[in-house]
């Protein structure tokens, strides 16, 4: 068996907030105690809504956040502490793509030059060679050669993103963190870049971690999916089955939340309310007070994540553990 | 005949002399609810600024809008201020920053009743609960004094709404009235706008560019591309079987949640800049099908049999549903 590429252990980070000038700090957990392998080549999806922690979990798992407490091991040893020089030199294998291209690129700096920059930070090759290398770089994203002396004003928001997915790939990445890549882009155009992104993962065997909300797209492109809840993993599982079969009640609504193009609304399961503010977790299981199915036990004790067979696990008390094993 | 409760004709508006709207005739009937989709700026958004007079003075618009026969293109302020609010109301994407910060909610509603309804005093503040109630804001008399920030992103949403209806319009104007919130609150707005409509029989014109959205409220789509309306019908006829290959090229490029994993299928190359639109169909440039008529004569909106609209030369062939997916991807 191989081992895993990424492993994250327990992880917990927590914001400190204050309300108003003077007011008491708060601690929120942003995330809280999330666990997660993976290995290499595989894509793992993470969805959940705005302030599940989804964003705050990738950054961890880079280093660009700090932990609180639980440790990330990549390649099998513990990462070195951020801000060192081997983490700097950890950081060529592991890159970051964010939703907003124009932001993520200077402006000022044609796309070539931007391109070729973690060429030079991490002196991955001979000077002579580097003008080679972005050349391949830009066809392998799909970038014209004669855009190379572009700045990121003169290219499509479309464009921006294939540059800074060329740029994240300039040092051979074993892992790519992809955060919303492509949640800014239309329709058109983002098939475009998740077709990209796919081909050039099967191509280099390069692992990745998609956040996004969107379903649909993470469906597409995931091997696995991890739903995220209120800093907590609520249901993992291969991407065939948890959009076939969810089992946890809150994955069940966010998939039939997604409108299909065609469908009236009918017989869908809308949730009611809204997810709760971080800083006033509720008792028990956090999704409780918008859950349809909630009992007493939900109320009070928060349920552990535990395999449900199949290689899938859930958090959530009605959902029947690993008691009999499944028949073959 | 009962005339229909806005027209727009030949509908153009240019910004410092570049065209992005290049003639839109659209009817919405009473109680009717219309979809306009299609990509960042096709003009979906523009078509209902420049009808209701929203678009800043650099822009010039041409062309008829008419609200039961009575035209209002070019109007004075004060004919469009009688419009808009009382007959046609608006809602955008981002309610926070469509409701003022430092005014407390209850009284940007009961403004809105003063100004459409002239409602004052205890009977505004009555209405201004009924309409939060109605828009789903639980414990609407306790949070009648709140400021916006004190309210989620959804809420927020229901409360611009709930503004929008202060002045019962005849038709509501949703801009992408969804597209900032999450999943689950998305499908709550949804679900709220389906049961006003049925409430108080208002039309609706809803823009968006996420089909799924707009299939759960809308009887009747427009796709438009590049300034102009390329294919327009039942919303059931254009989901089935749409016949513009940039409609069909929308539908498949969208990601489906069942189903095996599959590639998407992207329509190759951008949409133009409205600067140097291509001749011809806009457009041929991105199209699987054009032949060379395509590329010099613009086709024009025309009914087809169906009793759909159609603006193609070669719209793809009916029951032809597997041939689209073998275009050719783009090479990356």
């Amino acid at each position: 068996m191989t081992s895993a590429l990424l492993e994250a252990n327990n992880l917990v980070r927590i914001y400190q907030i204050r309300r108003g000038l003077f007011g008491k700090p708060t601690p929120v957990r942003a995330v809280n105690g999330v666990s997660i392998k993976l290995m290499p080549g595989e894509t793992l999806g993470i969805v959940g809504e705005s302030g599940s922690g989804k964003s705050t979990l990738g950054r961890m798992l880079l280093g660009i956040d700090p932990a609180q407490s639980g440790e990330v091991k990549f390649e099998g040893k513990p990462m070195a502490p951020p801000g060192t020089a081997e983490w700097r030199a950890l950081r060529a294998r592991m890159q970051f793509v964010y939703q907003d291209p124009l932001a993520a690129l200077d402006r000022r700096l044609t796309i070539a030059t931007q391109i070729g920059e973690p060429l030079n930070i991490h002196k991955l090759i001979p000077k002579e060679h580097r003008a080679a290398r972005v050349e391949e770089l830009m066809s392998a994203v799909g970038l014209r050669r004669d855009q190379a002396g572009r700045f990121p004003h003169e290219l499509s928001g479309g464009q921006r993103q294939r540059a800074v997915i060329a740029r994240a790939l300039a040092s051979r990445p074993r892992l790519l963190v992809c955060d919303e890549p492509v949640s800014a882009l239309d329709v058109s155009i983002q098939a475009q870049v998740v077709n990209m992104l796919r081909d050039l993962q099967e191509q280099n065997r390069i692992a990745m971690i998609f956040i996004s909300h969107d379903l649909k797209v993470v469906r597409n492109i995931a091997d696995r999916v991890a739903v995220m809840y209120l800093g907590q993993i609520v249901e993992e599982a291969s991407s065939d089955v948890i959009f076939h079969s969810p089992r946890h009640p809150y994955t069940e609504a966010l998939v039939s939340s997604v409108p299909v193009p065609g469908k009236i609304l009918e017989g869908r399961r809308i949730l009611q309310g809204e997810p709760p503010n971080p800083a006033k977790r509720p008792s028990g299981c956090a999704f409780h007070p918008r859950c349809p199915l909630a009992s007493d036990i939900c109320r009070t004790s928060a349920p552990d994540l535990r395999s449900i067979g199949n290689g899938r696990t859930a958090a959530c008390h009605l959902v029947p553990g690993e008691t009999a094993p499944v028949a073959a | 005949m009962i005339p229909n409760l806005v027209e727009l004709r030949s509908l153009r508006v240019a910004f410092d002399g570049v065209q992005v709207l290049h003639g839109i005739d659209l009817d919405v009937g009473r109680g009717e609810s219309v979809g306009l989709v299609g990509e960042s700026g096709c003009g979906k958004s523009v078509t209902w600024l420049a009808a209701l007079g929203l678009l800043p003075g650099k822009a010039s618009v041409t062309g008829s809008v008419r609200i039961e026969g009575r035209e209002i293109c070019g109007g004075s302020r004060h004919v469009l201020e009688e419009v808009r609010g009382g007959r046609i109301a608006m809602i955008f994407q981002d309610p926070s920053s469509s409701l003022n910060p430092v005014i407390r909610i209850g009284r940007q509603i009961t403004e809105a009743l003063a100004i459409h309804r002239r409602l004052h005093g205890e009977a505004a503040k009555t209405e201004a609960l009924r309409l939060m109630d109605m828009v789903g804001i639980p414990d609407a008399r306790r949070r009648f004094d709140l400021y916006p920030h004190e309210f989620s992103g959804g809420q927020c949403q229901r409360l611009m709404i709930a503004m929008a209806l202060a002045g019962q319009p005849d038709l509501l104007i949703a801009d992408e009235p969804t597209t900032a919130l999450d999943a689950t609150i998305q499908a709550q707005i949804l679900d709220l706008l389906v049961q006003l409509r049925a409430e108080t029989g208002m039309a609706m014109v809803f823009i968006s560019h996420d089909l799924g959205a707009v299939s759960q409220v809308c009887e009747r789509v427009c796709a438009m591309y590049a300034g102009r309306i390329v294919e327009q019908g039942r919303m059931e006829q254009l989901f089935a079987e749409p016949r513009h290959p940039y409609t069909r090229g929308l539908f498949d490029a969208i990601p489906r949640i069942d189903g095996p994993r599959q590639r998407l299928i992207p329509i190759t190359g951008t949409v133009p800049n409205p600067k140097n639109l291509p001749a011809g169909c806009a457009f041929s440039p991105r199209c699987g099908r054009a032949v060379e008529a395509c590329r010099s004569d613009l086709p024009n909106l025309e009914p087809i049999h169906d009793g759909r609209r159609l603006a193609c030369h070669r719209p793809v062939p009916v029951v032809s549903a597997p041939p689209v997916r073998t275009r050719t991807l783009e090479a990356v």
